[in-house]
């Protein structure tokens, strides 16, 4: 008897795997945008189903309200989608699976090789306040140094949008 | 913060499986508070228009004319369904659906009272803003897929000024995290007790009030920020090949929308069901909650209220002006609201204003 | 708190499946009598010229951009803030001086990012070019 649990999880696992198979499969660009959607639904359910509900939250916030949009923006900006809406097509089908199929022998070794622990009853409640501490201590440098990161990204994206300007 | 579905579990000394009662207290949000509620606000709104612009309003369904949304609702239902055969069918189904998705589970966490939530998540303010982002993807697809220029011009519009807004809407909300110490809006409310309302936290807050209620607006396009529907500009918006139905429920999503944000200011800012003078420990058990309920509601009425009155009063801003107005002048400021905030919470050891000045006196 | 989570899950089945189930039953009550005329788009009762799914403007890129930027800054202040007061409202200690200049320093250089957009006219809605 499986629990209801458990068929949601296996369930929105199929889904991100699956939305993420047509985000590459789907002959129409704008389609493959929107299936990311389901690709980033699913992964935040997952993450509350590991007690993440934060890095949920800003998973949907980030990549559905934001990456999402600008993805949608980009295409209709840089894609003459006039005539008719832009076929995606790939050619190099073999090289693809040669340079994929290494990759997916590395997965399944490291998936094989990690002595995977179980935990049970992982008490949570706390996790953003910890998450907090944790950046304000222990990886201070690195959370500073994101705001740096985010600045030179904004400042490097901004001058690339920029029209007219080399 | 207890959740309806638990609370009416253990009302029922837990004969039924919860399941069952979480189903019935989403149910019962939805289609006892937001389904009557925005269809009593297209009356509203038509009467108070009205009253602003001296006419009389609707007055001939039933007294009042208070029965002309179930007529309106009749006639949506009765209308044909038209699919242009030039759009993307797909999406012209799915767009108001995602919008609607996004409109609703943003009730999941809205507190009417003690324990009439449906659940009260810790993440509560970061999830009203993932969630608003749903409705801003359905309204570029809805506007994407109906292949008019109209419709994209709408869509994409209403993403620029969805996007645009979150930013300063974020940080409004920020602060009040800040001087809360805690997302979820049962535990906001809670530390909102008489004169502790958060709008009245310290000076910098009362301004962050405004500052959110402007980029909700905007991020629900009302007027004056309603670019994205601007019918002098843009025939009807994004919805211009909607008709019958799913205009309708394009519609219905706007003004739960509009309940959100009231719903959110009331309970981040003005207090949730907390007013003055009135300790909610001195009243008996069964007067709490109706009581609580009533407070709530009577705040997000006032507010809506507001809202349209402010579309009655302020003409449309133009895309360069709303879009400046939010990087211009509401981003930096509500930056700066952020830091004297947090200084102001670095000074007076976290503290608010009410309370420095009970500070004094004993 | 899967508990809480499994109210949204039901929240988005029950809004998710209300509006096809408004949508069926509305098709016992509304007329379909479709013919080509109506189903075309609507341009001003003009025959629509081509194609809606052209090229956009460029301005609605760049404020995706700084949307991205601040959203992403925002999301990473979140958790600070909200140990904040608990740091602060304990005693006023050199600790808490630190923190809120930590704050300053992460807000700081995002609002230098935002300077910098404005000065370079980004945020313009209309901007000059200058003709070579």
């Amino acid at each position: 008897m499986i629990d209801f649990k458990t068929i949601v999880l296996i369930f929105f696992g199929a889904l991100a795997v699956s939305s993420a198979v047509l985000v590459v499969f789907l002959r129409n660009i704008v389609y493959s945008a929107f299936s990311l959607i389901a690709t980033f639904f699913s992964l935040a359910v997952l993450f509350i189903f590991l007690s993440a509900e934060f890095v949920a939250g800003v998973q949907v916030l980030i990549y559905v309200g934001g990456i999402l949009i600008l993805f949608l923006f980009a295409l209709m900006l840089s894609q003459q989608l006039s005539q008719k809406a832009v076929k995606l097509s790939s050619t190099k089908l073999l090289p693809a699976v040669l340079l994929a199929l290494p990759m997916l022998g590395i997965f399944l070794f490291v998936i094989y090789q990690t002595d995977w622990e179980l935990v049970q009853n992982i008490q949570m409640e706390e996790g953003v306040a910890s998450l907090a501490s944790l950046l304000l201590d222990k990886y201070l440098l690195p959370f500073e140094l994101a705001s740096i990161l985010l600045l030179g990204a904004l400042v490097g994206a901004l001058l690339l949008a920029r029209p007219g300007e080399k | 913060m207890e959740s309806l579905s638990i609370f009416l579990h253990n009302l029922t000394q837990q004969t039924l499986p919860l399941w069952i009662f979480v189903l019935l207290s989403i149910v019962l949000i939805l289609f006892l508070i937001t389904l009557p509620f925005a269809g009593f606000a297209t009356y509203l709104e038509r009467k108070v228009s009205a009253d602003i612009q001296a006419r009389i309003g609707p007055n001939r369904v039933g007294p009042y004319g208070l029965l002309q949304f179930i007529a309106d609702g009749i006639k949506l239902i009765l209308k044909e369904d038209i699919i242009p055969t030039a759009s993307d069918k797909i999406f012209f189904r799915m767009a108001p659906m995602i919008v609607i998705i996004g409109s609703f589970s943003m009730f999941v966490i809205i507190p009417f009272a003690q324990k009439i939530v449906i659940a009260d998540l810790n993440i509560g303010v970061l999830y009203i803003l993932a969630m608003g982002s749903f409705v801003a993807l359905g309204t570029i697809m809805g506007g994407w897929a109906s292949n008019n220029k109209w419709s994209l011009l709408g869509g994409m519009r209403s993403a620029a000024s969805v996007i645009s807004y979150e930013i300063p809407a974020a940080l409004a909300l920020l602060n009040v995290i800040l001087v809360s110490g805690s997302m979820s809006f049962g535990h906001i409310v809670d530390q909102q007790k008489f004169f502790n309302w958060n709008l009245f936290h310290n000076p910098f807050l009362f301004i962050s009030f405004f500052i959110y209620f402007i980029s909700a607006l905007a991020e629900v396009n009302r007027t004056p920020f309603d670019i994205p529907e601007a019918d002098s500009e843009l025939v009807g918006g994004y919805h211009t090949e909607y008709s019958g139905m799913r205009f309708a429920l394009f519609f219905l999503a706007e003004y739960a929308d509009i309940f959100v944000i009231c719903a959110v200011a009331t309970a981040a800012f003005l207090g949730g069901w907390h007013v003055p003078f009135l300790n909610y420990e001195n009243i008996a058990e069964g007067v709490q909650l109706p009581l609580q309920f009533i407070i709530t509601l009577t705040k997000i009425l006032v507010l809506f209220y507001v809202v349209m009155w402010l579309r009655w009063t302020l003409p449309r801003y133009r895309v360069d002006q709303l879009l400046g107005l939010c990087w211009k002048f509401l981003t930096p400021l509500s930056f700066l609201m952020v830091i004297l905030t947090s200084m102001w919470m670095l000074c007076f050891g976290g503290r608010s204003f009410y309370g420095i000045i009970i500070g004094f006196f004993s | 708190m899967l508990l809480d989570y499994f109210h949204v899950l039901m929240m988005i089945l029950v809004a998710g499946c209300f509006v096809p189930l408004i949508l069926f039953f509305g098709k016992f009550l509304r007329p379909s009598k479709p013919y080509s005329e109506k189903l075309t788009t609507y341009e001003c009762g003009e025959e629509p010229v081509g194609n809606a799914w052209i090229q956009f403007n460029l301005r609605f890129y760049s404020l995706a951009i700084l949307f991205i930027i601040f959203e992403v800054e925002i999301a990473l202040i979140f958790p600070v803030f909200l140990i904040y007061k608990d740091q602060v409202s304990a005693s006023f200690s050199l600790g808490s001086v630190l923190l809120f200049g930590e704050l300053i320093f992460f807000v700081g250089i995002l609002i230098l990012g935002l300077a910098y957009a404005w000065v370079k006219r980004d945020l313009d809605w209309i901007r000059s070019v200058r003709i070579q």
